[in-house]
């Protein structure tokens, strides 16, 4: 067991870890944020996304201790302190980018991913090429699409305000 | 996945005497191959030894030499200014290894230890002639690979940096992947530097990388992808799957080759 320290959604937490604890067992498990889902939990699906240091990664597919002094954001970790979403989160429930919603917690960490590394602009075709790690089984993919296109003015105004 | 003492050292050479504790310790880089091979309960490690503290992550260009760090993820390649300016057929193919999440984990230096006879990067290695630097020597691309998930690497040697000689005067990587896994059935890099003009292939071959002689011949006398057009590549060696027959791959081969020519203008 090894001790670990990092920050999960802006707070400082600690947890002791064995070597092969995965961080999406980390999250859920011992800090119960089980919004991130385990889908495949063979690095296909991509329902486990979250940040780590600000770049989307497979939680499943990381050891918890690699995350030592990591910043963690997990979906839990969007909406303000006042129940206000994130603009990606309140895209897909304007769109309705979602239909049985297990993938939505992964497809939501991911588009906020993409749209922040592609400052200049983003085609629907880019969407669907950079959504190629997130699997939606309910074949939803149109209106996730439309989501987050609609979310990238959004969020870039709010960055340049 | 069984247990495991996990280690995190600070200097290659405290890694390195790590790993000489017994055959069991193994190396994690990024782990997007290692860790799933770990839940499947393919190997049994006594302990893990994590890179990541060692400083080997950076792409800086020096004289006629590019080089990435062994623990540079395929996303910092695939972004690299420097790299898209000195090699863009490199920074093309960082960009399509697995998906935004795998590569912002997985490493140049995991990619070329592991040898998996369908990754991306031998071929690039292996075209532009490059230089693997371990913790011991440099091994020439051509001694590097020797067949599937097997590489000149000694139990306790350590990648720390590939080193792309330069200037690299045209390259480019096409792949035709495996519709589900994306894995490439078939990839190929073709460049034209100071190792010559190189045609390397990837996917296709039972032994994992190699180069098409009769293509590079071909290109050496005329850059174009009518130049290649006539070459026809032996099913001999290659894979043969629910996917592809040799005589399939055999063929992808020179059509993907021909589409590198092009891209590479």
């Amino acid at each position: 067991m090894a001790k670990i320290s990092l920050k999960v959604n802006g707070k400082a937490v600690s947890a002791e870890v064995e070597g092969r604890t995965l961080l999406v067992e980390l999250l859920r498990e011992k800090l119960g944020l089980t919004g991130t889902h385990v889908g495949c939990d063979t690095s296909q699906c991509g329902a486990c996304v979250v940040h780590v240091n600000g770049d989307s990664v497979k939680s499943c597919t990381m050891l918890a201790v690699q995350a030592e002094g990591a910043e963690i954001t997990t979906i839990e970790g969007l909406a303000a302190a006042d129940g206000t979403l994130h603009p990606m989160q309140a895209m897909f429930r304007e769109h309705h980018a979602l239909q049985c919603g297990f993938c939505t917690p992964g497809m939501v960490m991911s588009a906020i991913d993409i749209v922040q590394k592609h400052p200049a602009g983003l085609s629907e075709a880019q969407i669907r090429e950079e959504l190629e790690g997130n699997l939606c089984r309910c074949t939803g993919y149109h209106n996730i699409v439309k989501a987050i296109a609609a979310a990238f003015p959004l969020m870039h105004q709010k960055h340049a305000a | 996945m069984y247990d495991f003492a996990y280690q995190k050292p600070a200097s290659v050479a405290d890694a390195v005497k790590l790993l000489a504790t017994g055959p069991e310790a193994k190396v994690i880089a990024g782990g997007q191959t290692f860790i799933p091979v770990l839940k499947q309960r393919l190997n049994k490690p006594s302990s893990v030894v994590d890179l990541a503290g060692l400083g080997l992550s950076g792409i800086s260009v020096s004289g006629n030499t590019l080089t990435i760090g062994a623990m540079t993820t395929h996303a910092t390649v695939a972004r690299s200014a420097e790299v898209k300016k000195a090699i863009p057929g490199l920074a093309m193919l960082a960009s399509w290894i697995g998906d935004n999440q795998v590569r912002h984990r997985g490493t140049i230096g995991g990619s070329l230890a592991n040898n998996d006879p369908s990754a991306c990067y031998p071929a690039a290695v292996l075209a532009l002639g490059a230089v693997v630097k371990t913790n011991k020597r440099a091994i020439k691309a051509d001694d590097f690979f020797q067949g599937m998930f097997t590489t000149a690497l000694e139990p306790d040697e350590i990648i720390t940096a590939v080193e792309f000689p330069l200037p690299v005067e045209k390259s480019a990587y096409e792949k035709f992947r495996q519709p589900a896994s994306r894995y490439a059935m078939v990839g190929v890099f073709v460049a034209k530097g100071p190792a010559g003009v190189r045609v390397a292939v990837t996917g296709a071959g039972q032994n994992g990388v190699f180069r098409v002689p009769e293509m590079e011949a071909a290109l050496a006398k005329s850059w174009s992808a009518d130049a290649i057009a006539g070459v026809k590549v032996s099913p001999e060696g290659l894979n043969s799957d629910i996917h592809g027959s040799a005589a399939y791959r055999a063929h992808l081969i020179t059509v993907m080759a021909r589409r590198a020519v092009a891209a590479a203008g």
